[in-house]
């Protein structure tokens, strides 16, 4: 997967967890938390959405790599080089 | 196999297989009555629709509130606000004698209310608000403080604590006289801070988006089949044995059937289950008149009427069948509908529904013909105390119903036919087994929104961060 194509499937889980939010004006670089009310409940959603989908797995200590758009690109992108979708 | 089998079709295990299923696990939810619900169900007589349990929906937030159970629940369950089509309530009241305290989801109403009726004590009141905004959901030893001690240390005014307590027991409260401080301020947010609402077609309107999804997530339900114990091996729960003799097995089970239920279900086989927990004592009745006419014609335009006919509010088991000094009054025609596509103005029928106190051995024990004498026995005695309160709507009776403590038990399973459950509550929903879990009442999370969080939080704190090998 591309950078472009990973950013897209987190567009995609976060209109899934949150289909009430606009997120045509998502910021990349600004944190999650500051632009949309996610709590902690919804960080584990996002992991656990990625698991279901990719089976990519994403160890606790790493949790502060999905912080914002740009950040979750950057560390996603050499862990879903080879990966496809199995799961909607 | 089963990765969990799920007992009890409530709220609460709906919201818990949801969960589980949207995230692969092979799901199977177990109901002993022959529909969903548990206590909030519905049925249909003579034509008509009526609901068990749901008065109002608690913990509602407009749409766009992105803070609060009910926006959370909705992300998790992945609805939109609008699938729960909640119409908010045109307000309600608390009636004691001599003073009526009116209160709507804008908590500005309940301020300027208690500064006419109880002028002196708005600063207490603000201070009361911060304990309560301030209380930390997960901490059990605060939890489990006594409500009125803490309540009376700030507020001088004794009618007043009545007051405040009066709703938030009726609605969540499974102690006797007191009330844990936790419980307290979680009933207090969802009803005063946050508010009440209600679908146009009543709990089954929440019942039907719940089973939809689930079973689109491949979710697998049965009716009619009570599980009659848990079988454990080595301290692990196993699976369960059905009142039929079937026996599935499950890697996890989910029990909302209450925790004395629940630990009855395994005691066979775990030494640690026979703990000395009492089950519920408080069980109700409800008196629910049709009318030929809407409440508002006859100048009843309130949601909710909490009553109690003296000063002191008396939150305890019933001595008699049914204690009428206190109850509540609904409206199910007092919200502002027609908001939502599929949605009239106002409801078919006027209909008046209320809630007393009852007892359940008492009720228990009748024969089927003192059993039919005394319904109709305790509905007159109930709408009397009630019209003390709201306008005598008598003459405009088309059609009753009742439900007692039996009917309670029948639809819940609950020991007693205890409304909210046992008195001690299992906050973190883990029991003496290690893959044996409880969610619902007995977790603690009540109302509508509060039992669904309880089975979705229990699935995520305990189940699925398990590996699945789905």
């Amino acid at each position: 997967m591309t950078p472009a194509e990973i950013r897209d499937e987190i567009l995609d889980i976060l209109d899934n967890i949150a289909p009430d939010d606009d997120l045509s004006n998502l910021k990349d670089e600004i944190p999650f938390r500051d632009q949309m009310e996610l709590d902690s409940m919804d960080f584990l959603d996002i992991v656990m959405e990625l698991r279901k989908r990719y089976r990519v797995q994403i160890p606790e200590e790493d949790y502060p790599q999905l912080a914002s758009m740009q950040s979750t690109c950057t560390y996603l992108a050499p862990r879903m080089l080879d990966l496809e979708r199995i799961a909607r | 196999m089963y990765d969990t089998i799920i007992i009890g079709a409530g709220m609460s295990g709906l919201a818990a297989g949801i969960r589980l299923a949207h995230f692969d696990r092979r799901v199977c939810i177990l109901e002993r009555h022959y529909t969903i619900g548990g206590l909030n169900s519905f049925y249909r007589l003579r034509g008509r629709d009526y609901d068990v349990g749901l008065h109002a929906v608690t913990n509602f937030t407009p749409k766009g509130a992105r803070k609060g159970p009910l926006a959370r629940l909705l992300r998790q369950l992945r609805f939109r606000w609008e699938d729960f089509a909640l119409a908010p309530q045109l307000g309600s009241s608390i009636r004691f004698p001599g003073v009526s305290l009116r209160f709507s989801n804008d908590l500005e109403l309940l301020r300027s209310e208690i500064a006419r009726n109880f002028p002196g004590q708005q600063d207490a009141f603000e201070q009361l608000l911060s304990r309560i905004v301030d209380y930390d959901d997960l901490d059990q030893e605060l939890y489990e403080q006594s409500a009125r001690r803490i309540v009376s240390e700030i507020i001088s005014e004794p009618m007043l604590i009545e007051i405040l307590f009066c709703p938030l027991m009726w609605y969540g409260n499974a102690r006797e006289d007191d009330m844990d401080f936790g419980q307290f301020c979680i009933m207090f947010r969802s009803i005063f801070l946050e508010g009440l609402a209600r679908p146009y077609a009543g709990v089954r309107l929440i019942l039907r988006q719940l089973i939809r999804r689930f079973r689109e997530l491949g979710g697998e339900l049965k009716l009619r089949h009570g599980v009659s114990r848990i079988e454990v091996q080595d301290g692990r729960a196993v699976g369960v044995v059905l009142d039929n003799g079937t026996t599935l097995e499950a890697r996890n089970i989910l029990s909302s059937a209450g925790w004395v239920e629940t630990m009855r279900l395994c005691s066979h086989a775990c030494p640690e289950a026979n703990q000395d927990r009492p089950a519920g004592r408080l069980s109700f009745t409800e008196s629910m008149a049709v009318l030929d006419c809407q409440p508002q014609q006859l100048g009843h335009s309130e949601a909710i009427v909490f009553y109690n006919d003296h000063p002191e509010f008396c939150w305890r088991k019933s001595e008699d069948l049914c204690d009428v000094r206190t109850g509540v009054v609904c409206s199910p025609n007092n919200f502002a509908y027609g908001h939502f596509p599929d949605d009239e103005e106002s409801l078919p029928d006027g209909i008046v529904r209320i809630t007393s106190l009852a007892n359940f051995d008492r009720w228990f024990a009748l024969s089927e013909e003192e059993y039919r004498l005394e319904k109709l026995r305790w509905f007159d005695r109930a709408v009397a105390s009630a019209v003390r309160f709201v306008p005598d709507f008598r003459a405009h009776i088309i059609d009753t119903d009742m439900f007692t403590p039996q009917t309670i038990r029948r639809f819940t399973w609950h020991d007693n036919g205890a409304v909210y459950g046992a008195p001690q509550k299992q906050l973190d929903g883990t029991t003496p087994l290690p893959n044996l879990f409880i969610c619902g009442t007995d977790q603690g999370f009540v109302g509508i929104i509060g039992t669904i969080m309880s089975g979705i939080s229990i699935a995520n704190q305990h189940i699925l961060p398990q590996a699945s090998d789905a």
